[in-house]
Protein backbone atom coordinates (compact mmCIF):
# COMPACT_ATOMS: atom_id res chain seq x y z
CA UNK A 1 0.00 0.00 0.00
CA UNK A 2 2.79 2.41 0.93
CA UNK A 3 4.56 1.50 -2.32
CA UNK A 4 1.48 2.28 -4.39
CA UNK A 5 1.13 5.60 -2.58
CA UNK A 6 4.78 6.48 -3.27
CA UNK A 7 4.37 5.65 -6.98
CA UNK A 8 1.15 7.68 -7.21
CA UNK A 9 2.70 10.67 -5.43
CA UNK A 10 5.86 10.45 -7.57
CA UNK A 11 3.78 10.25 -10.76
CA UNK A 12 1.68 13.21 -9.62
CA UNK A 13 4.71 15.38 -8.78
CA UNK A 14 6.22 14.37 -12.11
CA UNK A 15 3.04 15.30 -14.01
CA UNK A 16 2.71 18.54 -12.06
CA UNK A 17 6.31 19.43 -12.92
CA UNK A 18 5.69 18.76 -16.60
CA UNK A 19 2.60 20.97 -16.61
CA UNK A 20 4.17 23.75 -14.54
CA UNK A 21 7.34 23.90 -16.65
CA UNK A 22 5.44 24.20 -19.92
CA UNK A 23 6.59 20.78 -21.10
CA UNK A 24 3.01 19.58 -21.53
CA UNK A 25 2.70 22.17 -24.33
CA UNK A 26 3.69 20.44 -27.60
CA UNK A 27 4.42 23.76 -29.33
CA UNK A 28 6.90 24.75 -26.59
CA UNK A 29 8.77 21.44 -26.81
CA UNK A 30 8.79 21.64 -30.60
CA UNK A 31 10.02 25.22 -30.18
CA UNK A 32 13.08 23.89 -28.31
CA UNK A 33 13.79 21.50 -31.17
CA UNK A 34 13.24 24.25 -33.76
CA UNK A 35 16.78 25.64 -34.00
CA UNK A 36 16.03 27.51 -37.23
CA UNK A 37 12.78 29.03 -36.01
CA UNK A 38 11.70 30.98 -32.95
CA UNK A 39 13.91 28.94 -30.61
CA UNK A 40 12.56 28.35 -27.09
CA UNK A 41 15.25 27.33 -24.55
CA UNK A 42 12.79 26.40 -21.76
CA UNK A 43 13.34 22.64 -22.10
CA UNK A 44 17.04 23.05 -21.27
CA UNK A 45 16.09 24.71 -17.95
CA UNK A 46 13.68 21.88 -17.18
CA UNK A 47 16.32 19.24 -17.92
CA UNK A 48 18.88 21.11 -15.81
CA UNK A 49 16.42 21.48 -12.93
CA UNK A 50 15.48 17.80 -13.06
CA UNK A 51 19.04 16.52 -13.13
CA UNK A 52 20.07 18.33 -9.91
CA UNK A 53 17.88 16.41 -7.40
CA UNK A 54 18.38 13.22 -9.37
CA UNK A 55 22.19 13.52 -9.27
CA UNK A 56 21.96 13.97 -5.49
CA UNK A 57 19.65 10.94 -5.34
CA UNK A 58 22.27 8.81 -7.13
CA UNK A 59 24.90 9.91 -4.59
CA UNK A 60 22.57 8.84 -1.76
CA UNK A 61 21.71 5.62 -3.58
CA UNK A 62 25.36 4.55 -3.56
CA UNK A 63 25.49 4.91 0.22
CA UNK A 64 22.38 2.95 1.18
CA UNK A 65 21.80 -0.79 0.91
CA UNK A 66 18.17 -0.74 -0.08
CA UNK A 67 15.44 1.76 -0.92
CA UNK A 68 13.27 3.08 1.92
CA UNK A 69 10.11 1.21 0.94
CA UNK A 70 11.30 -1.81 -1.01
CA UNK A 71 13.52 -4.84 -0.53
CA UNK A 72 16.21 -3.96 -3.07
CA UNK A 73 17.19 -1.70 -5.92
CA UNK A 74 15.98 -2.86 -9.36
CA UNK A 75 18.15 -0.82 -11.69
CA UNK A 76 19.12 -1.31 -15.33
CA UNK A 77 22.55 -2.87 -15.58
CA UNK A 78 22.88 -2.92 -19.36
CA UNK A 79 26.06 -1.16 -20.41
CA UNK A 80 26.44 -1.93 -24.10
CA UNK A 81 25.70 0.68 -26.71
CA UNK A 82 24.24 -1.20 -29.64
CA UNK A 83 22.26 -0.69 -32.83
CA UNK A 84 18.93 -1.13 -31.05
CA UNK A 85 19.70 1.75 -28.69
CA UNK A 86 20.80 3.99 -31.55
CA UNK A 87 17.97 3.18 -33.96
CA UNK A 88 15.38 3.37 -31.18
CA UNK A 89 16.67 6.80 -30.17
CA UNK A 90 16.60 8.03 -33.80
CA UNK A 91 12.97 6.91 -34.21
CA UNK A 92 11.92 8.29 -30.83
CA UNK A 93 13.56 11.63 -31.60
CA UNK A 94 11.76 11.83 -34.93
CA UNK A 95 8.38 11.12 -33.31
CA UNK A 96 9.18 13.63 -30.56
CA UNK A 97 9.91 16.30 -33.16
CA UNK A 98 6.84 15.53 -35.27
CA UNK A 99 4.39 15.61 -32.33
CA UNK A 100 6.17 17.80 -29.76
CA UNK A 101 5.41 15.08 -27.23
CA UNK A 102 7.30 12.35 -25.42
CA UNK A 103 5.57 9.73 -23.25
CA UNK A 104 5.32 11.76 -20.00
CA UNK A 105 3.70 14.89 -21.46
CA UNK A 106 1.48 12.75 -23.70
CA UNK A 107 0.04 11.00 -20.63
CA UNK A 108 -0.12 14.20 -18.55
CA UNK A 109 -2.04 15.98 -21.31
CA UNK A 110 -4.85 13.42 -21.06
CA UNK A 111 -6.10 15.59 -18.18
CA UNK A 112 -5.58 18.95 -19.90
CA UNK A 113 -6.38 18.44 -23.57
CA UNK A 114 -7.83 14.93 -23.74
CA UNK A 115 -8.67 14.41 -27.42
CA UNK A 116 -5.37 15.12 -29.17
CA UNK A 117 -3.48 13.62 -26.21
CA UNK A 118 -5.53 10.45 -26.49
CA UNK A 119 -4.69 10.16 -30.20
CA UNK A 120 -0.99 10.40 -29.29
CA UNK A 121 -1.20 7.94 -26.39
CA UNK A 122 -3.17 5.34 -28.38
CA UNK A 123 -0.69 5.61 -31.27
CA UNK A 124 2.23 5.38 -28.80
CA UNK A 125 0.83 2.22 -27.23
CA UNK A 126 0.22 0.80 -30.72
CA UNK A 127 3.87 1.51 -31.55
CA UNK A 128 4.90 -0.32 -28.37
CA UNK A 129 2.73 -3.29 -29.35
CA UNK A 130 4.33 -3.34 -32.83
CA UNK A 131 7.75 -3.46 -31.15
CA UNK A 132 6.64 -6.28 -28.88
CA UNK A 133 5.20 -8.34 -31.77
CA UNK A 134 8.21 -7.82 -34.03
CA UNK A 135 11.00 -8.31 -31.47
CA UNK B 1 20.80 36.51 -22.80
CA UNK B 2 17.22 35.41 -22.28
CA UNK B 3 15.95 38.78 -23.44
CA UNK B 4 16.45 37.34 -26.92
CA UNK B 5 13.81 34.69 -26.12
CA UNK B 6 10.84 36.56 -24.63
CA UNK B 7 8.61 33.48 -24.85
CA UNK B 8 10.96 31.35 -22.72
CA UNK B 9 9.91 30.35 -19.19
CA UNK B 10 13.26 29.79 -17.44
CA UNK B 11 11.96 30.15 -13.87
CA UNK B 12 8.93 27.92 -14.37
CA UNK B 13 11.22 25.57 -16.27
CA UNK B 14 13.70 25.21 -13.41
CA UNK B 15 10.94 24.87 -10.77
CA UNK B 16 9.03 22.30 -12.85
CA UNK B 17 12.30 20.54 -13.61
CA UNK B 18 13.13 20.32 -9.90
CA UNK B 19 9.69 18.76 -9.32
CA UNK B 20 10.38 16.20 -12.04
CA UNK B 21 13.78 15.43 -10.51
CA UNK B 22 12.32 15.13 -7.01
CA UNK B 23 9.67 12.73 -8.34
CA UNK B 24 12.36 10.62 -10.02
CA UNK B 25 14.44 10.71 -6.80
CA UNK B 26 11.40 9.50 -4.85
CA UNK B 27 11.04 6.53 -7.21
CA UNK B 28 14.76 5.72 -6.91
CA UNK B 29 15.22 6.11 -3.16
CA UNK B 30 11.72 4.98 -2.16
CA UNK B 31 11.09 2.08 -4.53
CA UNK B 32 14.53 1.43 -5.99
CA UNK B 33 13.35 2.05 -9.52
CA UNK B 34 13.98 4.30 -12.49
CA UNK B 35 11.16 6.76 -13.26
CA UNK B 36 11.19 5.94 -16.96
CA UNK B 37 7.79 6.86 -18.32
CA UNK B 38 7.94 4.77 -21.52
CA UNK B 39 8.88 1.63 -19.59
CA UNK B 40 6.29 2.25 -16.87
CA UNK B 41 3.58 2.93 -19.49
CA UNK B 42 4.43 -0.32 -21.28
CA UNK B 43 4.37 -2.16 -17.96
CA UNK B 44 1.11 -0.53 -16.79
CA UNK B 45 -0.70 -1.55 -19.98
CA UNK B 46 0.73 -5.07 -19.94
CA UNK B 47 2.67 -4.49 -23.17
CA UNK B 48 5.88 -5.27 -21.25
CA UNK B 49 6.08 -8.39 -19.08
CA UNK B 50 9.10 -7.45 -17.01
CA UNK B 51 9.98 -4.40 -14.97
CA UNK B 52 8.18 -2.81 -12.06
CA UNK B 53 5.20 -4.58 -10.45
CA UNK B 54 2.20 -3.72 -12.58
CA UNK B 55 0.33 -1.98 -9.73
CA UNK B 56 3.32 0.33 -9.14
CA UNK B 57 3.49 1.18 -12.85
CA UNK B 58 -0.26 1.87 -13.00
CA UNK B 59 -0.11 4.11 -9.93
CA UNK B 60 2.75 6.18 -11.40
CA UNK B 61 1.10 6.49 -14.82
CA UNK B 62 -2.23 7.53 -13.28
CA UNK B 63 -0.36 10.16 -11.27
CA UNK B 64 0.93 11.94 -14.40
CA UNK B 65 -2.42 13.36 -15.60
CA UNK B 66 -3.53 13.79 -11.98
CA UNK B 67 -0.59 16.07 -11.20
CA UNK B 68 -1.04 17.97 -14.45
CA UNK B 69 -4.73 18.45 -13.63
CA UNK B 70 -3.89 19.82 -10.17
CA UNK B 71 -1.50 22.37 -11.69
CA UNK B 72 -4.09 23.30 -14.28
CA UNK B 73 -6.73 23.87 -11.58
CA UNK B 74 -4.33 25.74 -9.28
CA UNK B 75 -2.99 28.07 -11.97
CA UNK B 76 -6.20 28.67 -13.89
CA UNK B 77 -5.23 26.54 -16.88
CA UNK B 78 -2.15 25.16 -18.60
CA UNK B 79 -1.46 26.13 -22.18
CA UNK B 80 -1.27 23.18 -24.60
CA UNK B 81 -0.88 24.13 -28.25
CA UNK B 82 -1.42 21.03 -30.35
CA UNK B 83 -1.00 20.83 -34.14
CA UNK B 84 -4.19 21.60 -36.10
CA UNK B 85 -4.61 18.03 -37.35
CA UNK B 86 -4.34 14.67 -35.61
CA UNK B 87 -1.87 13.28 -38.16
CA UNK B 88 1.31 14.43 -36.30
CA UNK B 89 -0.09 12.91 -33.11
CA UNK B 90 -0.64 9.53 -34.74
CA UNK B 91 2.63 9.44 -36.70
CA UNK B 92 4.62 10.88 -33.80
CA UNK B 93 2.94 8.57 -31.29
CA UNK B 94 3.76 5.45 -33.33
CA UNK B 95 7.42 6.45 -33.64
CA UNK B 96 7.67 7.42 -29.95
CA UNK B 97 6.11 4.12 -28.84
CA UNK B 98 8.23 1.89 -31.10
CA UNK B 99 11.42 3.92 -30.67
CA UNK B 100 11.32 4.13 -26.87
CA UNK B 101 10.84 0.37 -26.57
CA UNK B 102 13.62 -0.40 -29.05
CA UNK B 103 15.93 2.15 -27.44
CA UNK B 104 14.92 1.18 -23.86
CA UNK B 105 13.86 4.63 -22.72
CA UNK B 106 12.81 8.19 -23.34
CA UNK B 107 13.42 11.69 -22.02
CA UNK B 108 12.77 10.62 -18.43
CA UNK B 109 14.58 7.27 -18.25
CA UNK B 110 17.61 8.11 -20.40
CA UNK B 111 17.45 11.90 -20.19
CA UNK B 112 16.76 12.63 -16.50
CA UNK B 113 17.61 9.38 -14.68
CA UNK B 114 20.38 8.01 -16.92
CA UNK B 115 22.25 11.24 -17.59
CA UNK B 116 22.29 12.16 -13.89
CA UNK B 117 23.80 8.68 -13.26
CA UNK B 118 26.42 9.47 -15.93
CA UNK B 119 25.39 6.29 -17.75
CA UNK B 120 27.25 6.22 -21.07
CA UNK B 121 24.36 4.31 -22.61
CA UNK B 122 21.84 6.98 -21.57
CA UNK B 123 24.15 9.85 -22.54
CA UNK B 124 24.46 8.27 -26.00
CA UNK B 125 20.71 7.68 -26.34
CA UNK B 126 19.92 11.23 -25.22
CA UNK B 127 22.44 12.75 -27.64
CA UNK B 128 20.94 10.71 -30.48
CA UNK B 129 17.27 11.43 -29.78
CA UNK B 130 18.00 15.12 -29.26
CA UNK B 131 19.90 15.27 -32.57
CA UNK B 132 17.12 13.33 -34.27
CA UNK B 133 14.53 15.74 -32.88
CA UNK B 134 16.52 18.79 -34.02
CA UNK B 135 16.97 17.34 -37.52
CA UNK B 136 13.32 16.25 -37.80
CA UNK B 137 12.00 19.69 -36.86
CA UNK B 138 14.52 21.38 -39.17
CA UNK B 139 13.29 19.18 -42.04
CA UNK B 140 9.70 20.05 -41.13
CA UNK B 141 10.57 23.76 -41.09
CA UNK B 142 12.33 23.72 -44.44
CA UNK B 143 9.62 21.45 -45.87
CA UNK B 144 6.99 24.03 -44.98
CA UNK B 145 5.34 21.82 -42.35
CA UNK B 146 5.72 24.24 -39.45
Amino acid sequence: MIRLAIALVAGSIFGAGLAYSGMSDPARVQGFLDLFGNWDPTLAFVMGGAIIPMAIAWLIQRRIEKPFADAHFSLPGTKNIDRKLAIGAVLFGAGWGISGLCPGPGLADLAINPLPALAFVVAMLAGMVVHRVTN
Amino acid sequence: MLAAFPHAMPIEGVIGGLMIGIAAALMLLGLGRIAGVSGLAARATGIADSGAPRSIAVAFVVGLPLGALLVSLATGGVETRFPPTVIPMILGGLLVGFGTRLGSGCTSGHGVCGMSRLSRRSLTATAIFMASGFITVALMRFGGLL
